[in-house]
């Protein structure tokens, strides 16, 4: 089928509209998505949300039944009339009342304790384990580049909307695309054939060579998959700030550009987006409730808008947070975590066991469930892949949190 | 290799891409010359204009007064470093090497001049042994602020410091413990900004006088005798020679010779260009973007201006590294997103350049490429106008990876 054919003009939405002012953009908020129509109906389409920073589990999903907790952090407890119960003696933190109301409604599943053996405590080990499933030893691939690997290898496929590519997407042979702010518009002169002349493989060339020729190809096929200017407002610097973030436009506009490639239903199967600033050593409680209501409002407002297209959701952060708190009122590295599923096909609740807060491994959580199967469960109930061929052959998955 | 071919990439990563002239010039040097005038100590300058620390403020406006003075002086220091390294030392390149390493950001740490006192740290110590520098590295104020060496006290240390200096700074992951970093926090307690004068002091009352195990010695440290412990360690040269391989030279391993030049930067440094096995990196290190960016504009002959979108764009904004981890190194770089910015960056930059390469072969000795892959020169043999011809080059695999 012709390109042309299949382009699509939407109506941009009102996060686009902000940014085309602040670009200085004329008329026509428009976007053209290429590949729309393309997508396969029964496929389901998996977003990965990372947190950068080591996100504080037990500050997010509070065991505030647990006497233990507030021995180990007296200047953390919030009133009980501020948290969002979950049962179990168990709650969300004060800022998360959009996930709050879809964990009544049973959209939300809170899998605890999830972590791996030998837990690593630097921000950059442990995010590569976490991103390349490969505790004992990372290696250079993601595990969703790995499944892209798989999948046939389209840029398309998998789509980042940072600058700099997360090693999650990077494949063996293949690897997915940024496209940051949504636009890879083409600059005067440039066409699809002088890209496709410069991303031709030559004999002889380094793999880093190599890789950037194959860049201008992968430009040639995702160029289109959308195009609209997001703010380029940057100026970013009264957000919280910590030494462990990523530098990516905000959550809620990377939400909004995956909602709208998933309601134009194009090809792409994952998306990566992120937000950092968890490295909260000091000062964490109030800029951890600032930073989780972001993420909340974000991630309810897409859970809305996407609901009933076949998206699941999943949020995850390289570790969580030292039990005891540190006398700057903020954590220290620590190890197991939640991650949170949320979307079409997910049975709510709580899942997994909530880790023990007084038999600590160096003061840290014991993980009870193995990141391993939270992937396996959503390479197999979302991307209908094998994970033991993704995945080294790790052959257990999560029970009754996904429907297939 | 030729004699040519060999200086070019020395000059390459050495410095933010040299001139044709300049390879001219070291070609008739030779190779040993020029390695010893780079690797020449070079004078401190003096700081750039920016104005006064503007006061804290005591009402809600006047701090967001403060704030944005700040803001514009981080701008100010960011855009007068940009003109540093464009004026082509392998000193400032260094510099550079050192931000990325002991990768501190503005957006925490707030004030430019802070963030020059730690560049002159970088400047001052940089280049000699390393014991001196991590002595003041310890006791850096934008260091310490951004790592929250700040809340660090006796009554329960913050390990934020202590982890990264020894994960990311001096020895590397797996040469310490968990055991360490909480020993090493306990030694560092009390050291503090103060926000008015700009310098770190030990405020007694906060510090931990105790007896601590650190990296396998039992007694009271201070934070000389931390800095001592760290560089003598025996994981301090290998992990510091694999950083400087990985940021010149390429990402394979680092030959044993490198680290055998010991703690002297420079000598390391030295080891790195001398090694055997250096030649064969050519073309196989991803260009930061800083190093493509400064390159073109020093290659094309135009002013080091208006760089601030470009580099944002790319992903590398000096002074604001993403994390304490630096900025990415390798394929990391090499994205759809990076590729388009190229190719709009270098038609900007084509525009302003002084230089008009009829050719592929006139283009390949302005951007001091080597030489095209069949792929690339056929493209750019079909090219008729110098604009056009300058802007792809600078696109082309060839000019990101050298």
């Amino acid at each position: 089928m012709d390109v042309i054919t299949r382009r699509r003009f939407l109506i941009a939405s009102g996060v686009v509209a902000g940014g085309a002012a602040a670009a200085g953009a004329t008329l026509g908020l428009r976007e053209i998505l290429a590949t729309a129509g393309d997508g396969d109906p029964a496929a389901k389409t998996l977003v990965l949300v990372t947190l950068y920073g080591g996100n504080d589990g037990l500050n997010t999903v509070i065991p505030y039944g647990d006497p233990a907790l507030a021995a180990a952090r007296p200047d953390f407890a919030y009133a009980e009339n501020e948290l969002l119960d979950l049962g179990q003696g168990e709650a969300l933190n004060p800022g998360m009342t959009g996930l709050h109301k879809l964990f009544g409604e049973g959209r939300l599943a809170v899998v605890r304790g999830v972590g791996y053996p030998k837990p690593n405590r630097s921000h950059f080990q442990s995010m590569d384990i976490w991103q390349t499933a490969q505790p004992d030893r990372p290696g250079t691939t993601g595990w969703l580049g790995r499944w892209l690997d798989t999948a046939g290898g389209d840029p398309r496929s998998a789509i980042s909307f940072e600058p700099v590519l997360p090693p999650l997407l990077a494949g063996a042979s293949s690897a997915g695309a940024t496209v940051p702010g949504g636009e890879l518009k083409l600059p005067a002169g440039v066409t699809p054939d002088l890209l496709n002349a410069l991303g031709a493989a030559d004999e002889g060339e380094s793999p880093a060579r190599a890789r950037a020729a194959a860049c201008f190809s992968d430009l040639a096929r995702v160029r289109d998959l959308v195009s609209a200017p997001l703010s380029s407002d940057d100026d970013d610097s009264d957000a919280p700030a910590t030494a462990t973030g990523g530098a990516a436009p905000p959550l809620d506009q990377q939400l909004a550009l995956v909602a709208r490639c998933i309601e134009a239903n194009v090809a792409t199967r994952v998306y990566s987006v992120s937000l950092g600033g968890f490295d909260l050593h000091a000062d964490g409680k109030d800029a951890q409730k600032a930073l989780l209501t972001k993420l909340d409002k974000a991630l309810a407002a897409f859970a809305e808008r996407v609901a009933g297209k076949n998206v699941v959701t999943a949020v995850y952060s390289e570790f969580g947070r030292r039990v005891k708190a540190n006398a700057s009122d903020g954590t220290d590295h620590g190890t197991a975590s939640n991650v949170f599923l949320l979307g079409d096909g997910v049975q709510g609740g709580l899942h997994g066991e909530p880790p023990n807060l007084t038999d600590l491994d160096e003061g840290d959580l014991k993980f009870t469930t193995d990141f391993r199967d939270v992937y396996a469960t959503l390479l197999r109930d979302v991307l209908a892949a094998d994970p033991e061929q993704i995945l080294d052959g790790w052959s257990t998955h999560l029970d009754k949190v996904l429907t297939g | 290799m030729t004699d040519r071919a060999q200086v070019s990439h020395l000059l390459r990563r050495l410095t933010f891409g040299p001139t044709a002239a300049e390879v001219d010039a070291a070609v008739r040097d030779g190779f040993d010359a020029t390695l010893e005038r780079l690797l020449r100590p070079v004078a401190v300058p003096q700081a750039p204009p920016m104005g006064e620390e503007p006061a804290a403020g005591a009402t809600r406006e006047e701090r967001l007064e403060a704030r944005k003075k700040q803001r514009e002086q981080v701008v100010a220091l960011g855009r007068w470093w940009l003109g540093r390294m464009a004026a082509g030392s392998a000193a400032e390149k260094l510099t550079f090497f050192w931000h990325g390493h002991w990768a501190t950001s503005a957006q925490k740490v707030r004030s430019a001049h802070l963030m020059f006192a730690q560049q002159q740290t970088f400047r001052r110590y940089g280049t000699g042994d390393t014991s001196p520098l991590v002595r003041a590295m310890l006791r850096d104020p934008a260091l310490i602020l951004w790592l929250d060496g700040q809340k660090n006290t006796r009554k329960a240390p913050n390990e934020n410091l202590a982890r990264e200096v020894m994960e990311l700074f001096t020895l590397g992951v797996g040469a310490y413990g968990e055991s360490d970093v909480k020993a090493g926090a306990r030694v560092l307690t009390g050291w503090q900004v103060d926000r008015t004068t700009g310098q770190a002091r030990l405020v007694a009352r906060r510090h931990d006088t105790g007896r601590v195990t650190l990296l396998g010695q039992t007694g009271v440290f201070d934070l000389d005798a931390y800095a001592d412990l760290l560089v003598r360690h025996e994981a301090h040269v290998p992990f510091l020679a694999g950083r400087l391989w990985a940021r010149y030279a390429g990402s394979f391993t680092v030959p044993g010779s490198v680290a055998a030049a010991g703690r002297n930067t420079t000598a390391l440094l030295r080891a790195v260009c001398r090694a055997p096995e250096f030649a064969e990196t050519a073309g196989t290190l991803v260009k930061q973007p800083v190093e493509w960016l400064v390159g073109a504009v020093r290659q094309l002959g135009i002013a080091p201006t208006g760089l601030d979108g470009t580099l944002r764009a790319l992903g590398q904004v000096p002074l604001r590294p993403p994390s304490v981890g630096g900025w990415p190194e390798g394929a990391a770089w090499l994205t759809t997103s990076s590729t388009l910015t190229r190719l709009r960056a270098g038609q900007k930059l084509a525009a302003q350049s002084q230089e008009a390469p009829a050719d592929p072969e006139a283009l390949a000795n302005l951007l001091v490429v080597d030489g095209w892959s069949d792929r690339t020169y056929a493209v750019l043999k079909e090219v008729r106008k110098p604009r056009e011809l300058v802007a792809l080059g600078l696109a082309s695999p060839e000019y990101a990876v050298h």
